[in-house]
């Protein structure tokens, strides 16, 4: 029932994710934060299994940090997807971490960019990319609307025609949805779109 | 469902006359969703060795990375390139390193080894090798692809008339096959040039 979606545009790449956590039937919050801000140019939203989604995001977050402390120098965006990616493929064949991770990250050299990293460790850059149920509608939407070189105004009205989607369609669909966005100003938090106060 | 059908890729190799070509499907997929139209199987070892891998995404990658990082040592040590007659034994050695917890990929191997005499390989996840002289095939459109290979190759063709026979193949095999297609990826491989090729077929 874990909805997370991201897109490239502009300058910018954006994150969207659900923001309930639930157990089994009982939903215990709707205004988790599952969207993490690795360092101030990247971000991270995560979907999937919730003490490992935790223990993976900030177990990650703290390395980022270390290696700008040890080197003085923060990491790319494609090196921080593929030292996840090398965390996930270790830890695959012993106690694998059932996450899901959409990584954006705006680099000076390189502009903003996407990664799509699966629970199994499958890598891969895109311009669009969606997990679990909600997938089914945000990609299906975001084929038909998305354009390369999108303005945010449009990226967040594309989001927005998502969310409205997975709302009308997914049967037991998240309340609460949050949008961050990271552009060369850095990562934050750009909006909630709720339906139910916490 | 299998986990060598997760992620969906076809993979064919073909010997010509003093050339030889591989290629492979661009799609990456979860099951039965499409995430990419993009994905890259087929990696260069060096510019007269290719290796692509099938099934899983994520061991392909993996594996990947380990051979590149082999082959690194052993230029840095040897101070020339490995033979594919070499890459073909190590990536069987490695493979079976892992028998009792494998990784799920199925290598193809292609390069033109002393005197650019083309080779060819393939071998499946425990690493058993399969020499040919004419095509290998690897992938879930593997059996797609044997049919279209073996009626449309021919021994020793230019490199010219190789590429059209592969990519015809691979584009009719994978059109039967729900989890690989979008496109290919066709490198033909000759020993004067790499010369690399977008394929565009049925976008399904």
């Amino acid at each position: 029932m874990e909805c997370v979606f991201g897109m490239v545009g502009k300058g910018f790449a954006l994150v969207v994710a659900d923001s309930s956590a639930v157990n089994s039937i009982l939903v215990h919050k709707s205004n988790e934060d599952k969207i993490m801000v690795l360092d101030s140019h990247k971000l991270m939203g995560a979907s999937g299994e919730a003490g490992d989604r935790a223990q993976f995001t900030e177990y990650v977050q703290k390395n980022v940090a270390l290696y700008h402390y040890r080197n003085n120098i923060p990491l790319t965006t494609k090196a921080a997807a593929n030292f996840m990616r090398g965390e996930l493929a270790t830890a695959l064949r012993k106690n694998p971490y059932m996450v899901n991770i959409m990584l954006a990250g705006y680099d000076e050299e390189t502009g903003p960019s996407l990664y799509f990293i699966d629970y199994i460790a499958t890598l891969h850059k895109v311009e669009k990319a969606a997990f679990g149920y909600g997938s089914y509608f945000a990609l299906s939407m975001m084929d038909r609307h998305y354009h390369p070189n999108m303005t945010i105004d449009e990226a967040i009205k594309l989001a927005d025609q998502c969310i409205e989607e997975i709302r009308s369609r997914l049967v037991v669909a998240p309340q609460n949805f949050i949008i961050k966005i990271v552009d060369q100003d850095g990562a934050r938090e750009h909006s909630w779109r709720r339906t139910t106060k916490d | 469902m299998s986990i060598f059908e997760y992620n969906g890729s076809a993979l064919v190799a073909m010997v010509g006359k003093n050339c030889l070509a591989i290629a492979s499907d661009r799609r990456l997929g979860v099951q039965l969703q499409t995430v990419a139209t993009d994905f890259q199987r087929i990696f260069m070892i060096h510019d007269k060795l290719f290796l692509a891998l099938s099934a899983l995404a994520s061991d392909a990658q993996t594996l990947h990375q380990r051979l590149v990082f082999r082959h690194k040592l052993y230029h840095l040590r040897e101070e020339r390139d490995m033979k594919p007659e070499t890459f073909a034994s190590l990536v069987s050695a490695m493979l079976y390193e892992k028998r009792f917890g494998p990784y799920f990929c199925q290598p193809v191997i292609a390069g033109l080894g002393d005197d650019d005499k083309p080779f060819i390989c393939t071998m499946e996840s425990i690493g058993a090798k399969e020499l040919a002289k004419d095509f290998v095939v690897a992938g879930t459109a593997s059996e797609s692809l044997y049919g279209a290979c073996e009626s449309m190759f021919k021994p020793d063709m230019e490199a010219e008339e190789l590429f059209e026979t592969i990519s015809q193949a691979l584009l009719s095999s994978v059109d039967r096959d729900c989890l690989s297609g979008w496109g290919g990826y066709v490198y033909i491989v000759t020993p004067t040039e790499v010369t690399e090729r977008i394929l565009k077929g049925r976008m399904d």
